[in-house]
């Protein structure tokens, strides 16, 4: 963490043809591997190159990138968020509690939002009112969420979900288009639009280049980390959404683990982990990347366990390799 | 009076404050053999939280610690139970120094390849976690395979104490002389408190972290075989989550998660805190699922405080520059 601030921060130069810098991109890159394992999996595996199961493998991932979208901005802004996971498991007992007294579809999606809400404005006002670090405030809301998870379910589980709320997750727009691949392609767009496209997302990459140079360029630096933090709430909510409704059930266990693989989605999505730089167009490519591979292993039957010292080694591996490329070549 | 100030007399206070208060209904709480246990208890949390302080005043975080425990837990119980012959002193020497070798994998990570701590022990601490399942299958070693004299050495009494709570205190002394009277341990701070000053005096800030790193695996190697011996039992999710407990006990104790501030005695207190809280939730009733969310409220109310003192001073020293500086400029 020290060293990169020893370091100036390198200025992005225009001399090269939009050409070369797509062939050096990191997009390139990696689209180059998540080809390599849809070949590779359709080597190893006889059942893999199969519509319905294709679908299938795109539900191993749509549900984490829709968060990993928010946390993709956020980061850039130089922020984390460790909770998201005990986000889901809150925002899905929350839906539950309110299901098993009768609630209807859009009365738990409306209950889902306010809950995402709430827990991102907590974090988003610990962060930015108090000033406090944002590693420290989300290690803490990731207990208290699911804490509160743990102490409304105990070792129970809410089952009793309305039939029509299975759409989210089971749902098929379209033969073999999922309902959430098609959500995770509009917010994929969304997304696309609001980082690179608007002012917004030109003062989120401000922010995390220098802080105080957008304050002091007229940036409300401290309103758009909250509405980020706002952000990755909901989205947290819309994954517990798919999520919950795809399981069919709800313990205080659920998507435990989950914000390490978004924050491996996003960091293998070429985001910058110190802040400043990345773009949507790699998370989504890097969700494909680990949807593939997590799936083609599966295939394999390989043990989720197993998996994720891959996802492990992935995380590391795509810090450290340029990193040990750059050595090599001096 | 500052001593009255001091966090660490204030974290002391909260408590006595709060033995009081149990005491006041459930008497038999701190009666003495009680609280010794209560402390034995706490000693595993008080050692990784003395290992992740040093690792949190270099400006870096360690989240792999309660996976080094679980794989070092797993590998000493598997080579008790294929060779029970093998004497506790070199299964104790295993066990630390694979802990410092997962700690090194860390430390060098971050020092040579500069890749931010929370990254790297975040992968580290899946692969870890993986690697247990990998040489154990997802098979558990259970009490039946260990040796008598493997799982009794936590257990036996050393002048009336367990031989657990013998390393709990140990352990903090052997680290209330190492930061405060070592070379190595001034260094921790400088490299938290001011990295570029700290290179301009001649500190390595990559080697000091890899320092920091390689004594927090050491310490958390050294209870993975305690933690298997104590509980008999060693499977891939033992002291799951446990590391945010530990960084829990830090920031409680006064630890700042900027780097080069907080102390050793803040640390103790920090995880005897958290041990009491513990220890007490079933004794007056309330459900241990109600743990995890009492930790969590406590790492948001304690950084919130360790904040509010921060400002302050930072006001202070503010107003007197700007005072200075009006000064300087009306003469």
């Amino acid at each position: 963490m020290s060293d990169a601030s020893l370091t100036p921060r390198s200025i992005p130069d225009r001399l090269h043809s939009p050409f070369s810098r797509l062939l050096a991109s990191w997009d390139l890159l990696l689209l180059l591997v998540a080809v390599a394992i849809f070949i590779a999996n359709s080597l190893a595996s006889p059942y893999f190159l199969n519509a319905w199961n294709l679908s299938d493998a795109t539900f191993n991932f749509t549900e984490k990138a829709m968060i990993a979208f928010a946390m993709a901005l956020l980061i850039i802004a130089g922020e984390i968020d460790l909770s998201v996971a005990a986000i889901i498991a809150l925002v899905s007992t929350a839906m539950g509690a309110a299901a098993s007294v009768g609630v209807g579809t859009p009365g738990l999606v409306a209950i889902a939002l306010a809950t995402g809400i709430a827990c991102g404005a907590f974090n988003g006002l610990l962060v930015t009112r108090m000033g406090l670090p944002s590693i420290v405030v989300t290690i803490g809301t990731m207990s208290l969420f699911r804490g509160i998870s743990y102490i409304v379910l105990g070792d129970g589980a809410y089952r009793d979900y309305p039939s029509d709320f299975s759409y989210f997750g089971q749902g098929y727009v379209f033969w073999v288009i999922s309902f959430e691949f098609v959500l995770f392609a509009l917010l994929a767009v969304a997304y696309y639009v609001l980082l690179h496209r608007t002012n917004f997302g030109r003062t989120v990459f401000a922010i995390g280049n220098n802080p105080t140079a957008a304050q002091f360029s007229g940036i409300r630096v401290a309103r758009v980390k909250f509405i980020l933090f706002l952000l990755t709430g909901v989205m947290s909510a819309v994954a517990a959404i798919c999520l919950t409704s795809r399981l069919g059930s709800t313990r205080p266990s659920i998507g435990m683990g989950w914000e390490l693989e978004v924050v491996t989605m996003v960091v293998l999505g070429g985001v910058s982990i110190l802040g400043g730089a990345g773009s949507i167009p790699g998370v989504v490519i890097a969700a494909f990347v680990m949807g593939l591979l997590t799936f083609g292993l599966g295939l394999l039957n390989v043990p989720g366990i197993v998996m994720s010292i891959f996802i492990g080694l992935m995380l590391i591996g795509v810090i450290a390799l340029p990193r040990l490329w750059k050595m090599w070549r001096k | 009076m500052s001593l009255l100030k001091s966090r660490e007399a204030l974290l002391g206070g909260a408590i006595l404050l709060l033995l009081a208060l149990i005491a006041t209904r459930f008497p038999g709480f701190v009666a003495p053999d009680n609280l010794v246990r209560v402390f034995t208890d706490t000693s595993p949390l008080l050692i990784l939280a003395l290992g992740q302080t040093v690792v949190i005043l270099t400006r870096c975080i360690d989240l792999s610690v309660a996976a080094n425990l679980a794989l070092t837990g797993m590998v000493c119980a598997m080579l008790n139970a294929a060779m029970p012959g093998v004497p506790i002193v070199m299964i104790l020497c295993l066990a630390v120094s694979l802990g410092a070798v997962m700690g090194m994998v860390n430390g060098l990570l971050v020092w040579k390849l500069s890749i931010p701590s929370i990254v790297v022990t975040l992968g580290t601490m899946t692969i870890y976690r993986g690697i247990i399942f990998l040489i154990s299958d997802g098979a558990w070693v259970n009490a039946h395979e260990m040796s008598e004299a493997f799982t009794g050495f936590p257990r036996a009494s050393i002048l009336g104490l367990p031989v657990l709570a013998w390393f709990g205190i140990l352990a903090a002394a052997a680290m209330l002389l190492a930061i405060n009277r070592t070379p190595l341990g001034r260094a921790f701070y400088a490299v938290g408190g001011n990295p570029h000053a700290a290179v301009y005096t001649g500190i390595s800030v990559g080697r000091t972290q890899f320092w920091a790193f390689t004594l927090s695996g050491a310490l958390a190697g050294l209870c993975g075989y305690l933690w298997v011996a104590r509980y008999a039992v060693a499977y891939v999710d033992i002291a799951g989550g446990f590391e945010l407990e530990v960084v829990a006990a830090c920031v409680i104790g006064g630890i700042s998660i900027a780097g080069g501030a907080g102390t050793v005695v803040g640390t103790i207190l920090g995880a005897l805190f958290l041990g009491i809280v513990k220890n007490a939730l079933p004794v007056i009733d309330i459900s241990p699922f109600w743990q995890m969310a009492i930790s969590g409220t406590a790492i948001i109310v304690a950084v919130t405080l360790n904040n509010r003192n921060a400002k302050g001073k930072g006001r202070i020293i503010l107003r007197r520059a700007q005072e200075q500086t009006t000064e300087g400029a009306t003469a």
